[in-house]
């Protein structure tokens, strides 16, 4: 369960990421966050995580403030969570094996366990034949499913998804959101925010309208225009 | 486990980034090469002005048939004095011997010593060596004012050679501080230079860490693989610096034994190569170690 109670951002007066938003998304929903650029989408998902922390409010996942862990504690916050980006943020310096390897290894997980799971992620995400590969062999869609592999290869609560289909064609568009899709149905709660009209009203799931910082709709079965 | 993850990542960088840890390590060989060649230098000085030091004294003579008694109690009390290093006694008989000795070659000098006979135109001395040159003014008025029997103005030399003896200690001094000053202000520049490569090594790692902290790893969990690999840095650095300085020591005795007979580099560096190996490793393992964690804490705050 996640909850934003009254959240705000504000960076100055005349920067206004978040106003007082609160929503409740339940465990195993697949959510849509929709809106223009700087409607505040990826200030919701970095507020999740703690990648930044709010001027007011509260930011609870499964009843856990996380405006209030430590610096210790965050890894923990951020094992459950898993992010996949625009950008894709794959470590350049290492192959895709070890790219997904390593959310487990920096998790402390046993080399047998690891062993196991990262070629299964891999299978998952079609990717077994480039383990030995480095991002930059990659096309972007392939490297958006090592990302994904990444996400979901500690079993987190919650897969958030900030813009994963904004630098891909249609088709390597489709296979992202159909991966989605398939890990939603595995019991992860996704979180996908996006622009992309097409994708939303494909998915036919609940849909949160931002726009300038406020939610201004949302709708269990939604579309990406107002109904 | 953590540990071996750790030192594997670290291994896996180091190769990886072939040139840029190439690139590092000759940088902090520099720094250390720096390092090493003024604590060398150190050492070449200190052992030239200690020569140079021990070569001044006070030589105090002794009017003919003074008695010799007098003259030991004299010693004696001289050598209980603070500042004094030690006293030697030059009996009257003992300086002829030296006198012909040295001037055995020379004819006229030896054919004038037999004209006096017995006589023995020598004086008794006593050679007083101070622990440091600026206490020969002290030693030299206590010598004065005890006013010793057979001991007259001229006869203490220290007067006529004051003003040499104070120069040569006022050089000694100042090249001494002058020395330190700008070892320590070169050793600082250098560390300077090693600790911005590190760091420039490492920004080009700045996303890595911010993608790493979003992943869930703890800090130390990143950070151990830079600080391994600026270990690393520091001990092959060091290392290689050391044998460096072989050839380059044995070719500056050479030159320096030439001009000091007394101060033998090469075999100062030989019997203390692991001392100063061992100074080398150490200072390039803090300056990696150290230079990576305050590099590395910048992009931690994630």
């Amino acid at each position: 369960m996640i909850t934003f109670d009254r959240v705000s951002k504000i960076y100055s007066d005349s920067s206004i990421a978040l106003q007082a938003v609160s929503l409740q998304i339940r465990p195993r929903e697949f959510v849509s966050l929709v809106g223009p650029s700087g409607a505040g989408k990826s200030t919701l998902l970095k507020l999740l995580i703690a990648e930044e922390f709010p001027s007011e409010g509260r930011v609870l996942l499964d009843g856990t403030d996380v405006t209030t862990l430590t610096v210790r504690e965050l890894p923990y916050l951020r094992r459950r969570v898993g992010m996949i980006f625009q950008d894709y943020k794959l470590l350049v310096g290492k192959t895709v094996y070890e790219n997904v390897a390593f959310a487990m290894e920096a998790a402390g997980r046993k080399e047998r366990e690891i062993a196991e799971s990262v070629p299964e992620a891999l299978e998952i995400v079609d990717l077994v034949d480039k383990r030995n590969n480095f991002p930059n062999e990659l096309s972007g869609g392939e490297k958006q499913r090592v990302a994904i592999a990444r996400a979901i290869i500690n079993q987190p609560d919650v897969l958030m998804a900030d813009e994963p289909t904004g630098n891909l064609d249609p088709a390597n568009t489709w296979e992202i959101v159909r991966l989605l899709e398939k890990v939603n149905e595995l019991g992860t709660t996704v979180l996908l925010a996006t622009h992309d009209r097409e994708i939303v009203n494909y998915l036919d799931r609940r849909v949160i309208s931002l726009e300038r910082g406020k939610i201004v709709r949302d709708e269990e079965k939604g579309k990406y225009d107002r109904a | 486990m953590t540990l071996k993850r750790i030192l594997v990542a670290a291994w896996r960088s180091f190769r990886r980034n072939g040139w840029l840890s190439t690139a590092t390590i000759l940088v902090m060989m520099l720094t250390l090469f720096v390092i090493g060649g003024l604590l060398l230098m150190s050492v070449v000085t200190n052992a030239v002005l200690t020569e140079l030091e021990r070569k001044i004294d006070i030589a105090v003579e002794f009017e003919q048939g003074t008695n010799e008694n007098s003259i030991l109690a004299a010693k004696r009390e001289i050598e209980t004095l603070a500042d004094v290093e030690e006293v030697t006694y030059i009996s009257a008989d003992e300086a002829l011997a030296n006198f012909r000795e040295r001037h055995q070659n020379d004819p006229d000098i030896l054919a004038s010593l037999e004209e006096l006979g017995d006589e023995n135109p020598l004086p008794a001395t006593l050679n007083i060596k101070a622990k440091n040159a600026r206490n020969f003014s002290g030693i030299a008025e206590f010598l004065q004012s005890k006013n010793y029997p057979g001991v007259c103005d001229t006869c203490i030399n220290y007067f006529e050679n004051q003003k040499v003896i104070d120069r040569l200690s006022e050089i000694v001094r100042s090249v001494r501080a002058f020395g330190a000053g700008t070892a320590l202000l070169l050793a600082f520049i250098a560390v300077l230079v090693a600790f911005t490569t590190i760091r420039l090594a490492i920004y080009t790692a700045r996303e890595e860490i911010n993608i790493m902290k979003l992943v869930g790893a703890t800090n130390w969990y990143i950070r151990g693989p830079f600080m391994v690999e600026g270990m690393l840095y520091g001990s092959i650095a060091a290392l290689a610096t050391a044998v460096l300085f072989f050839p380059i020591a044995w070719f500056a005795s050479g030159k320096i034994t030439a001009l000091m007979p007394e101060v033998n580099l090469a075999e100062y560096f030989q019997t203390h190569f692991f001392e100063f190996t061992a100074i080398l490793l150490a200072l390039g393992i803090i300056l990696g170690i150290v230079s990576s964690m305050i590099a590395v804490r910048r992009y931690l705050r994630v």
